[in-house]
């Protein structure tokens, strides 16, 4: 009758659980690190997935948040008290500190982090992943270290080309939307610019494609009950991922700033 | 050979297996039978080192393999063929990959060695000239077969099979109980079947476990237990549900 009163202390306990398996399956992962060149040719497949499949839809997301913050920056400056050529280093630093990264964290939940789930989640309940270890196959080698490896090395990759062309959005847009020429442009970005700055998004995008890939592969590895299971570890993939981004962006930013 | 002792399995609250005992000798042709959840696969799995007892020990070929860790238990592994229920197949890799990514991993053949043992290791399960399609163009029982062609590979001295034939056709269950024989009458295989089609123990085993409320009810030839006086036995034997 009072079931319902257990439930926080169940849901707790679960959660305590999945952080126990969640840390000894990165600790699995980080001890076959070592065997990295074994599996060379499945780390190369996976930045070509994770990272140059994922091109296009970063381009397109960093192009439009690049215009935005423009447009908005302009409406902000509209009292003509700020002069025109700050709208430069708004979207300069708006780009490269945070949304580059945390656009392209977000975007890559949905693109990659559901598929490496479902994909790893389906191999489980068909028992593909039984029938790897059957054949002397250590799992966390073959299927978890290539996917984490590959977005370490892409996603910073992956954020750079999201610099630039959040970069090139906000320009495009601050010529088309106010009476800001492409030198005064580049005067604000060139004037708030620090390498530092850069470098930030760039290892807020390491933390990131590790956290979304190693949280897919964990939901994917463990799960169970067939499709609803697969369908389950997806969501929760993308629900976690997005928690985790936010989550890391704001322990990132306190430490590093 | 195979030896399991005082073998126990729960999930949760709920007991699997309960005080497991038997061996499998070389060359023996072994059938584990049972209603569906009585604990046949996860008893398979147990010997492959898949799942961990919860007690008991399980021997094979005189190690203890509940203890192994991750790489002494490929060692053993690269010596037992597994056939999964639907195949288990790679659904990323074609027929051949499938094959051939078993051989690099645990033989030291070249790659023509390799290629030649793919053909001949399809060609045994009459799959000849499949090796560039892909799992999803398969029916069940060529995925089946395609599933004991990876298993055989590696020419291993154990070959699993879990629950090779459910699911199938008449003719198709024949042809796969046919394929079993031809592995077994080599003599240097010794197999599991896990099983709850009566027709695949006449055919291929030379004994049989059932397996009923996590225990084994049932040792001995499949001429025996026809002819057993037990209701549970004629039960599953018979098929006759209104027995019990």
């Amino acid at each position: 009758m009072f079931r319902f009163l257990l439930y926080p202390f169940n849901l707790l306990i679960d959660s305590l659980e999945g952080v126990g398996r969640y840390v000894e399956l990165m600790a699995s992962m980080f001890r076959s690190l070592f065997s990295w060149h074994k599996n060379l040719s499945l780390i190369v497949d996976q930045m070509f997935h994770i990272g140059v499949l994922s091109i296009p839809i970063v381009i397109l997301t960093s192009l439009f948040s690049g215009m935005v913050t423009s447009v908005q920056a302009a409406y902000q400056f509209e009292s003509g008290f700020v002069p025109n050529w700050f709208v430069g280093s708004i979207v300069g630093e708006s780009v490269l500190m945070e949304l580059a990264p945390m656009m392209t964290g977000l975007v890559m939940t949905g693109r990659i982090g559901a598929t490496i789930a479902a994909e790893i989640g389906t191999m489980r309940v068909s028992e593909q992943i039984d029938a790897l270890e059957s054949l002397s196959f250590d799992p966390v080698s073959f299927l978890i270290l290539p996917r984490v490896l590959a977005a370490a090395i892409m996603f910073p990759i992956l954020i750079i080309i999201a610099d630039c062309f959040g970069i090139i959005g906000g320009l495009f847009a601050a010529v088309n939307a106010m009476d800001v020429s492409h030198l005064e442009f580049i005067r604000g970005l060139r004037n708030w610019f620090r390498p530092w700055d850069a470098w930030f998004g760039l290892i807020k995008g390491l933390f990131f494609g590790v956290a979304i890939t190693s949280i897919a592969c964990y939901q994917g590895y463990y799960t169970t009950g067939g499709a609803t299971g697969v369908g389950r570890a997806t969501t929760a993939t993308v629900v976690i991922s997005c928690v985790a981004i936010v989550f890391l962006d704001y322990i990132l930013a306190a430490i590093l700033l | 050979m195979i030896e399991v002792k005082n073998l126990f399995k729960s999930y949760g609250d709920k007991g699997v297996l309960s005080d497991i005992n038997f061996s499998v000798v070389q060359g023996q042709s072994v059938a584990i039978v049972g209603k569906s959840g009585a604990g046949k696969s996860v008893l398979l799995k147990c010997l492959i080192g898949l799942v961990k007892p919860d007690e008991g020990t399980i021997y094979i070929d005189n190690k203890l393999i509940n203890t192994m860790s991750f790489r002494q238990l490929q060692k053993i592994r690269s010596n037992i063929g597994m056939v999964f229920q639907f195949g288990a197949l790679f659904d990323s890799m074609t027929v051949g990959e499938n094959i051939s990514l078993a051989l690099h991993k645990l033989t030291k053949l070249s790659d023509d060695e390799i290629k030649e043992r793919v053909f001949n290791s399809l060609k045994d399960v009459d799959m000849a000239d499949t090796e560039d399609l892909m799992p999803s163009e398969l029916s069940g029982g060529m995925k089946k077969r395609v599933g004991i062609a990876r298993a055989i590979a590696a020419k291993p001295t154990y070959l699993f099979y879990d629950e090779p034939t459910t699911g199938l056709d008449p003719v198709m269950t024949d042809s796969i109980n046919r394929l079993i024989l031809k592995f077994q009458s080599t003599g240097k295989v010794t197999s599991v079947i896990i099983t709850h089609e009566m027709r695949t123990v006449y055919d291929v085993a030379n004994r049989v476990l059932l397996l009923h409320d996590g225990k084994i009810w049932f040792d001995g030839s499949p001429e025996e237990i026809k002819n057993v006086d037990d209701l549970v036995i004629q039960q599953f034997i018979t098929g006759n549900s209104t027995l019990v």
